[in-house]
């Protein structure tokens, strides 16, 4: 289908411009793939990056005679997703059948919940970059499966269109899913984008703390879908909306939602209706383009799945699944600032960083907080920004970072020399430990030969020592230097000092 | 011709003596297979019950549990008799086209649940057996590969969908065999060709491996020629199975124990209950009249006959007409040319994905299929869905209680299996409604979930065999079996034998061993 003329003619407006004028409405609805061992209704192997069609029965290729059986794992972890949302468990619910031809659904259905979820009737609270927290209200979580993968060979965009030939991998097919959809989200005004992303990362951060799955947003783990209207104000009824599909990286959640701001404000502002449709995004221009149109929606022919029962989860296993519930996100968040001492400031930077797992690991290891914090935020952070990677991609663990601030607090090397160990370990020659030896670059502590370098320094300034023999200590730090200078820098600055004036007879 | 007699005794019996007679070593599984397909090879050019006769893997079976035997092995009772299974449960290795062109050379690559459990034992398959284009019919009439005749009449349909499993059992090609049933598909064909068919309740035997038409309505049974080979054949293919979650699981009632329980003749104690709304109008005469001798049988054996009414029957076909197709229109989508199967290319025009899952399925379904599909695609469709399939529900859950109501007054019910005895090839197939209305006594019983069972009861005044439907509250299967046995020992007191003994004599093809 082609995109009508009407919406690609206007121009956009400005964010700001279309935020002060029109108030955003988003919805969202987040599909996260469950890292179960197998599939949700087979025995097939769950994996990434299998020989395409080797990870299938009869089941997920849809033969005939195959049925589904629900497996138990899935449920558990759609229990737990439901649970940490803060959502009620359906003491009873049904998989339905959403009938459509295509060749990725092996069946020409896809076993769904449909008008009965898993859990429904939750929230989430977001936190903003800035610490505004966001309230975001769930409407359901319910359960569904996976479809395979095309592939388009052929055609010059990698789409359908244009392609000679297509190619289905049904490895996926059948893998469990949770689709997590939210109410109208309100009120988010001129931060729409900022809270669209944050939930995204609040989610995939929920999921990750659940153990329910990977959640790499690279391989899809985690797909969004951003739903946004318009409206002129917030008291208005709820403007035409589109679903931007398949949203899969933050980044783009936000430009997809500023982008759709834009636009919807320029087709209004041209007096013409918004259209519902679903639209793409695309990575390279952050824009969206037109979809198909969901105005006579498609008709699924939903009807309950009559080869499953109904799952019915007991009171007592859903209680048994909220007690073993691990720590979520804002709580963890809330502790550790508590423990490490961080200012609300820090904290929020850390976050930002993505650095919380990997100081936790660092203090885990024997490190202070603060000394933890300096080397994450500071000297790895300045590296991982040189580098374009993220911290966790640094070749160095927590507990080598651990070992190089001990040798540091210890005194065998001193800051500047840690950071000529860090390179060794970063250059894979081994732990802080090793590095140190190998290059030889533990602190002089032997007073015999820093003494040696301390009487050819006198010598060779004596006006700076008659200064200091004269009661002004100010230019003590030129000795100082000369003696780092000699000793390559290995010598502890502060037992220099302790000598220098001593020599000088102070 | 000494081979040939020889080869007609061993058809001849029942598969309970059949096992006897191995376990005694009278008799070799290879004989015995060999004799059924030496009788395949000899009638089925006429009956054509058969789609595919697997001939080398039944005659490797029979030898291997002819040795195990040999070797003092423990068999299960069952092992080395023959059997032929329905066209629409998937054979690793063999066809398997649920009588459609769509399928035609398809070999699954797993078996049915059922199929794993008869390979268990030990039963050579002899086949596969022809039947209505996915299980769609009652007169086999609408097989993609030919009509299967009615060995009381080769002008005479089969009865359907099962028509070849009946014919096959009837025509003593296999002493045993599988059908299925979502609306009368093994009950009917039972009564129209003298034989006993047996539908146990939903989820009594996994659906793992059928080729389903309607979930809620399709279960798995026996098609024999006596009612403890039923018995014996139920116990088999039933029980729990983990890959199909509607399954029971318990374990499969005791439906041997009961069949020799009621062999014995005695029923003192159980009411029987007459379904009103199944007899009357409608039905023959001759069907009515043995229906109500076979009455008096059981009351001459001590039971008690009780009159019951069920008035949600009377819609029980429009109910049934609804849900079926709603749930087949979703399970025959599988069916695209996409994996498996045949796949046929758009005449002229662009070879799209879309277009080629329509060229297969043009070309691929018969007429009957397209109907049912069609029906169930608009009884689903956004804005009728709750006329057509919700109301049809409602009904569904009228007609159980009116089964829950009646059994609180009867242990069984009782009624004719099919209105008439066997129709003529042609005589309903351009009037669908007739045709539907030959299950009207059997369909109430699929929409219930309660098992049923069909045995023949006599001949109507056309010589043609009628059968006699008893009904059992679900999971209470071993019911129908004591009062189904009980009336066949009585009944074949009175005959001298079995009814199939006054079918005529099929001609046979000279064989070339």
């Amino acid at each position: 289908m082609t995109a009508p003329s009407t919406a690609t003619a206007t121009s956009l407006v400005a964010y700001e411009d279309a935020v002060r004028r029109y108030d955003p409405v988003l919805g969202i609805e987040v599909h996260v793939e469950l890292g179960t061992l197998t599939k949700m209704f087979c025995a097939a192997e769950v994996a990434f990056g299998g020989e395409p069609n080797t990870q299938v029965t009869p089941v997920s290729l849809g033969l005939p005679g195959a049925l589904p059986v629900v497996n138990g794992k899935a449920v558990e972890y759609a229990i737990r997703i439901g649970l940490a949302l803060n959502c009620t468990i359906a003491e009873s619910c049904r998989f339905a059948r959403k009938n459509y031809f295509y060749p990725d659904v092996p069946k020409n259905f896809q076993t769904s919940q449909y008008d009965e979820p898993i859990a429904y009737d939750g929230w989430i609270d977001v936190e903003l970059e800035d610490g505004a927290v966001f309230r975001v209200e769930i409407e359901r979580a319910h359960m569904e499966e996976d479809a395979g993968k095309n592939t388009h060979v052929g055609g010059a965009t990698g789409r359908i269109q244009g392609a000679e030939y297509s190619l289905v991998d049904y490895n996926r097919a059948g893998i469990p899913l949770v689709e997590i959809v939210t109410r109208p989200i309100e009120g988010a005004g001129d931060r729409a984008p900022e809270v669209a992303r944050a939930y995204v990362q609040t989610l995939r951060d929920l999921f990750r703390a659940l153990d329910v799955s990977e959640a790499r947003m690279e391989r899809g783990n985690v797909r969004a879908d951003v739903n946004l209207s318009l409206r002129p104000t917030p008291e208005s009824p709820l403007g035409t909306r589109t679903e931007t599909k398949n949203v899969n990286s933050f980044r783009s959640v936000e430009r997809a939602v500023r982008y759709e701001v834009s636009r919807q404000a320029g087709v209004l502002d041209a007096g013409l209706p918004v259209i519902q449709e679903t639209r793409h995004f695309h990575e390279e221009d952050g824009t969206t383009s037109s979809g198909r149109v969901k105005s006579d929606a498609e008709d699924y022919r939903y009807f309950p799945e009559p080869d499953l029962v109904p799952v019915a989860p007991s009171r007592e296993w859903v209680e048994e699944i909220r007690a073993a519930l691990p720590e979520l996100p804002t709580a963890r968040r809330r502790r550790l600032q508590g423990e490490w001492g961080y200012a609300d400031a820090e904290m929020r930077d850390v976050v930002n960083a993505g650095a919380i797992d990997l100081i936790e690991a660092t203090v885990a290891a024997g490190t202070s907080a603060g000394g933890a914090r300096k080397w994450w935020m500071g000297e790895l952070a300045r590296r991982a920004k040189q580098d374009e990677v993220s911290l966790e991609d640094l070749s160095v663990t927590p507990a080598q970072i651990a070992q190089l601030q001990g040798l540091v607090e210890s005194g065998r090397i001193n800051d500047k020399i840690a950071r000529q160990v860090l390179d060794g370990t970063l250059a894979g020659e081994g732990d802080p430990e090793a590095v140190v030896v190998a290059r030889g670059l533990e602190v002089v502590s032997d007073d015999g030969a820093l003494l040696t370098a301390i009487d050819e320094a006198l010598a060779a300034q004596p006006d700076i020592v008659e200064k200091v023999r004269g009661g002004n200590q100010g230019p003590v730090g030129a000795i100082i230097g000369a003696v780092m200078k000699a000793t390559k820098g290995q010598a502890d600055a502060k037992r220099v000092r302790e000598l220098v004036l001593d020599r000088i007879g102070q | 011709m000494g081979t040939s007699d020889m080869t007609n005794d061993i058809t001849r019996l029942s598969a309970s003596d059949l096992a006897s007679a191995l376990s005694k070593k009278d008799l070799t599984s290879v004989e015995a297979t060999q004799a059924h397909l030496d009788r395949i090879a000899a009638v089925d050019g006429d009956l054509n019950a058969f789609l595919h006769v697997s001939t080398q893997e039944a005659l490797a079976t029979a030898a291997d549990v002819d040795a195990r035997r040999q070797a003092g092995e423990e068999l299960h009772p069952l092992a080395g008799v023959p059997i032929a299974v329905k066209d629409v449960v998937v054979t690793k290795g063999l066809p398997t086209t649920a009588g459609s062109k769509i399928l035609e050379d398809w070999v699954p690559p797993y078996d049915a649940t059922l199929v794993e459990r008869i390979k268990a034992a030990g039963l050579p398959i002899l086949g596969k057996t022809n039947m209505d284009e996915f299980a769609m019919g009652s007169s086999t009439e609408h097989s993609a590969f030919g009509n299967t005749k009615n060995p009381w009449d080769l002008d005479r349909i089969p009865g359907g969908s099962g028509g070849g499993s009946a014919a096959a059992v009837a025509g003593f090609e296999a002493p045993l065999a599988i059908g299925t049933d979502t609306g009368g598909s093994i009950r009917q064909p039972g009564a129209v060709t003298g034989t006993v068919g047996v539908k146990p309740t939903y989820g009594g035997v996994s659906r793992y491996g059928l080729i389903a038409m309607a979930s809620s309505l399709d279960q798995a049974g026996p098609v024999t020629r006596t009612v403890l080979d039923a018995a014996l054949l139920h116990e088999l293919i039933g029980g729990h199975d983990p890959h199909d979650s509607t399954s029971i699981d318990e374990p499969v009632p005791g439906v041997v124990a009961a069949a020799r329980q009621g062999a014995t003749g005695d029923l003192k104690g159980v009411r029987v209950g007459v379904v009103k709304e199944l007899s009357g109008e409608g039905y023959q005469a001759g069907v009515s009249a043995r229906f109500e001798e076979s009455l008096e049988q059981l009351r001459a054996l001590g039971a008690e006959i009780v009159e019951v009414s069920c008035p949600s029957f009377a819609h029980a076909l429009d109910a049934y007409y609804l849900i079926m197709p709603a749930e087949a229109s979703s399970n025959l989508a599988k069916f695209d040319g996409m994996r498996f199967g045949l796949r046929v290319e758009p005449a002229e025009g662009p070879v799209t994905a879309e277009r080629v899952m329509g060229a297969t399925r043009g070309a691929g379904f018969g007429d009957e299929v397209k109907r049912r599909v069609i029906l169930g695609t608009y009884a689903l469709s956004a804005g009728y869905y709750d006329a057509y399939y919700g109301s049809a529900q409602k009904v569904r859950t009228l007609i159980q209680r009116d089964f829950a109501a009646a059994f609180a007054k009867a242990d069984v019910l009782v009624s004719p299996t099919a209105p008439t005895t066997a129709f003529r090839f042609g005589e309903k197939l351009d009037d669908p409604l007739a045709m539907y209305l030959n299950d009207v006594a059997t369909i109430p019983a699929n929409l219930a979930g309660v098992p049923g069972m069909s045995l023949p009861n006599g001949l109507s005044d056309d010589g043609l065999p009628v059968g006699f439907q008893i009904l059992a509250p679900a999971k209470a299967d071993d019911r129908m079996y004591r009062v189904g046995a009980a009336l066949e020992a009585a009944l074949e007191s009175g005959w001298g034998g079995p009814l199939l003994n006054k079918a005529p004599e099929l001609k046979t093809t000279e064989l070339a061993r």
